[in-house]
């Protein structure tokens, strides 16, 4: 039986992680067409506009997804005359559940002291403590304290097999929508997704296997915990992290891997026949299941909620044993910068993910199928087999070897702090330089709009 | 003798199977130019390819009977619509073989540099659309962009982005613009330089040069017996090109190559585009350097040629002139005439009949898509239907003038 405060919490969590899948799900909409338009050289979405007393808010496309979405809301909900009715309504439910289900069990923060969070002292000035690294938290239960709170939905034991078992999912409800829609380019575009998401369910199966031995936990706040004390899983197991990534963008259905819905060959494959909010849950899982892919990753392979050198009781940078700098820093903190740290990988891997769909071309039925069983399944075979040999062979060395390890560990953890800097002193510069435009009009119609004045937003014209 | 209970033989144990019939179009994302394709397929795998034409047939050849001989210029432009030029361009000098002129030095040249910033927006077109139909958007874009910068100096020339009807019988309908070389130069370096971009973006990628590599692969011996003609031919591995082969109009005294491919397949017609574009390039450079600053663009001959507007409405002689050119057409001595001339996709042919009168008796045009689309069955039989897409887009089967 749940108490009050667990029941609260519980909600809590649950709002925080849906709450930010659908809102990124919804952003990556907005991102997928401004992106695009700046890799293409176009305005991008700029239509969408709310009026309030006289005055037009544009958010540089942002209101596109609200459109969307009552448009979608008022569409005809067209049903195919000589389709399966019923499976034809539950596909596109199918298909969105198992990505919200699918976020459950991944952790966006460490263990959440309450009573640690603020006390007052008897003097009754606010005081915020630090929590040790490992163990409970400063009030034990015993002592009146509330239980550490884990910050993840639901902390299963099975962890990442639950996952395994959500993700296939996915496929049942594309092959009912392709198969209750009476329409053979939905069929042929089932048939695809079917196939090809079951062979990559494969993949990512496997890829993960070597991270599991090494982490030797299946649940994934024990993984992100050790990657924190040594390396990211990227550094452990980077042949995994790639293969990982392709497999989860295949499964996605996004360019290079969006053969089941296939525009040029297959009208829209396997939900063509769909309309209104039933299409809309089909377009909008597929950003949702970007969302969480990138959620996995970013768990299993960059780390979850850690930030290099930042621990549960502060920030300390150690090298080996050779000790740089400790800072300690309270519970507050420290748990809101790894909450924000979670999101933020998250959003960064979406963005990578958006600029993959808009850089390449789409795979034809049969080379897909090669890389995933001739060049992907072996792979990650190999993989296993080599990671269970090194990790025999460390077994059995030394502690010579151990603290070497841990200090290689300790130095990629510098070279992500390095990396991570670069990358955020990079945006600030690109935000803060001006743009260069470059205009290449010399074409009549803009000759004259120039002359009457042109728009306001037109830019300056080479004549 | 057939066995009479033909259900019991060995294929009784199997599950039945009967090719799945598709219908690619007309209504079908990559069928630009609206042809449908009925596919009979075992899976994925095309057994059986029927292309069937006509969805935009629009009687063009007909229609050219019933107006003069210089109303048929904007049909023309309607017949390959990414390369308007071109095919003016090819119908004017149809019309002045049969008459017998020479359309004067300045008029050549000029010709000859708008042709080929057509060809230019032609090959970018179909390249690009070639490579969105993968799936890659960006470069689409890019090349399209590219062509504005190709539309943005036709308009300037002409008054119109893509039905221009500027040819004239006897010359153009305007001299060229004083900025028409700068304009062009400008634009050249900066087509290159997006091609480039382009060609990085997509020939650097594996996905893409695995999707078109000996795919709708056809020899040169096939493609010529096909009556293939253009960059697809070229890229079967045969050096035939028009222009150098039966040069018109001064590509005798241009010094440009003609790209050719080595196996024939998708790929080979992608790149022969690509290079196309660069020869395009260099013949308009040359035309610009030598087409004369000053002089006429249109013969001087009334019997063809329209007056001056400002001698029509204050010349008796004139308005006469223009009167009879336009009611009744500029006579055009009977008799028949073959001319063609090398467009975006290869041999573009008219074939004219003229009985004396100001009306065409018979126009018939060669369009090379027509015979194209006739290879593309066999191209993509045996294929999967992903292959369809690229394969129909290197052909450049353009509905307008296919449907003549």
């Amino acid at each position: 039986m749940m108490s009050l405060s667990e029941t609260i919490w519980a909600v809590v969590k649950i709002l925080i992680m849906v709450g930010f899948l659908f809102n990124v799900g919804g952003l990556l909409t907005w991102l997928d067409r401004r992106q695009s338009a700046m890799i293409q050289d176009r305005i991008g979405p700029n239509r969408a506009v709310i009026k309030v007393f006289g005055i037009e808010f544009r958010l540089g496309g942002l209101l596109h997804p609200l459109a969307d979405g009552v448009k979608f809301f008022f569409k005809e909900d067209f049903i195919p005359p000589r389709g399966d009715k019923l499976l034809f309504a539950v596909a596109p439910i199918l298909v969105m559940a198992p990505v919200l289900a699918l976020i459950a069990v991944i952790p966006f923060g460490d263990k959440l002291c309450v009573d640690d969070l603020w006390r007052t002292t008897d003097t009754g000035s606010l005081l915020f403590p630090a929590v040790p690294r490992y163990g409970s938290c400063l009030i034990p239960v015993a002592r009146g304290g509330i239980a550490a709170i884990d910050l993840q939905v639901a902390s299963l034991n099975v962890g990442i097999l639950y996952v395994f078992a959500l993700a296939g999912q996915g496929i049942v409800g594309a092959a009912l929508a392709g198969w209750s829609s009476d329409n053979k380019f939905s069929l042929l575009g089932a048939l695809r997704a079917a196939s090809q998401m079951v062979s990559y369910e494969v993949t990512i199966g496997m890829s993960l296997v070597g991270a599991l031995m090494i982490y030797g936990s299946v649940r994934m706040g024990d993984m992100v915990r050790w990657q924190g004390d040594h390396a990211w899983g990227i550094f452990i197991q980077p042949l995994a992290f790639f293969m990982f990534f392709m497999a989860a963008v295949a499964e996605s259905k996004r360019i290079p891997f969006d053969l089941p819905e296939a525009e040029s060959e297959l009208v829209s494959g396997y939900f063509t026949e769909y309309s209104g909010m039933k299409f809309g849950m089909f377009y909008f899982a597929e950003y949702m299941e970007v969302v969480t892919s990138s959620m996995l990753l970013v768990t299993i392979f960059l780390g979850g909620w850690q930030l290099p050198f930042l621990h549960r009781d502060g920030l300390t940078i150690d090298i080996g044993t050779w000790r740089a700098l400790q800072l300690p820093m309270n519970h507050l903190t420290v748990t809101a910068i790894q909450v924000c740290t979670f999101f933020g990988k998250v959003l960064f891997l979406c963005w990578i993910q958006c600029f993959v769909r808009w850089s390449l071309p789409r795979f034809r039925y049969d080379q897909l199928m090669k890389l995933c069983w001739r060049i992907l399944l072996p792979l990650s075979l190999a993989n296993i087999l080599v990671t269970g040999v090194v990790y025999l062979l460390l077994d059995h060395a030394g502690p010579v070897l151990g603290n070497t390890l841990q200090m290689i560990g300790d130095l990629t953890q510098a070279v992500v702090a390095i990396a991570i800097t670069y990358f955020v002193l990079s945006i600030v510069i690109g935000l803060i330089r001006p743009t260069r435009r470059t205009s290449w009009v010399v074409g009549s119609t803009a000759k004259l709009a120039q002359r009457f004045g042109g728009t306001p937003r037109s830019p300056r014209m080479q004549a | 003798m057939e066995p009479l209970d033909t259900e019991l033989e060995d294929g009784a144990l199997e599950l039945p199977s009967d090719p799945m019939h598709l219908n690619m179009g007309p209504a079908h994302p990559a069928m630009h130019g609206t042809v449908r394709i009925v596919l009979e397929l075992s899976g994925e795998t095309i057994v059986k390819a029927d292309v069937q034409i006509g969805y935009l047939h629009r009687g063009f050849e007909k229609m050219c009977e019933r107006g003069t001989w210089a109303q048929v210029f904007p049909y023309v432009d309607r017949l390959n619509y990414v390369s308007p030029m071109l095919n003016n361009v090819g119908y004017a000098l149809a019309v002045e073989k049969l008459c017998g002129i020479q359309v004067p030095e300045r008029c050549q040249w000029y010709r000859m540099a708008l042709g080929e910033l057509a060809r230019i927006s032609d090959h970018l077109t179909c390249d690009g659309a070639m490579a969105m139909e993968l799936g890659a958007f960006t470069p689409f874009l890019w090349f399209l962009k590219a062509r504005e910068m190709v539309w943005d100096i036709l308009e300037e020339e002409t008054g119109a982005r893509l039905t221009h009807s500027f040819g004239r019988i006897g010359g153009m309908a305007r001299p060229p613009t004083d900025a028409f070389a700068e304009m062009c130069h400008g634009a050249l370096g900066a087509i290159i330089n997006i091609v480039e971009e382009g060609e990085k973006m997509l020939l650097n990628n594996r996905i893409f040069v695995d999707r078109l590599e000996n795919v709708g692969k056809i020899s040169g011996a096939d493609a010529l017996s096909l009556g293939w003609t253009g960059p697809c031919l070229r890229a079967s591995g045969v050096a035939y090109d028009i222009r150098k082969a039966h040069p018109y109009l001064k590509y005798d005294e241009v010094d440009f190559d003609v790209p050719v491919g080595k196996s024939g397949d998708t790929l080979d017609r992608f790149l022969v585009r690509l290079a196309e574009i660069r020869q395009s390039k260099r013949i308009i450079e040359q035309c610009l350097e030598r087409m004369p600053k000053s002089g006429p663009v249109s013969v001087d001959n009334p019997w063809v040629v329209l007056p001056e507007k400002e001698a029509v409405y204050t010349t008796i002689e004139a308005t006469i002139q223009h009167f009879k050119l336009i009611m009744e057409g500029a006579k055009v001595p009977a008799g028949e005439v073959y001319s063609y001339t090398e467009a975006g996709n290869g041999e573009l042919g008219f074939y004219l009949i003229s009985d004396g009168s100001g009306t065409p008796y018979r126009v018939r045009v060669r369009p090379p898509s027509f015979l194209s689309t006739a290879g593309l069955g066999g191209l993509i039989t045996g294929r999967m239907i992903s292959d369809v897409v690229p394969t129909f887009g290197s052909l450049n089967m353009i509905g307008g003038e296919c449907d003549h």
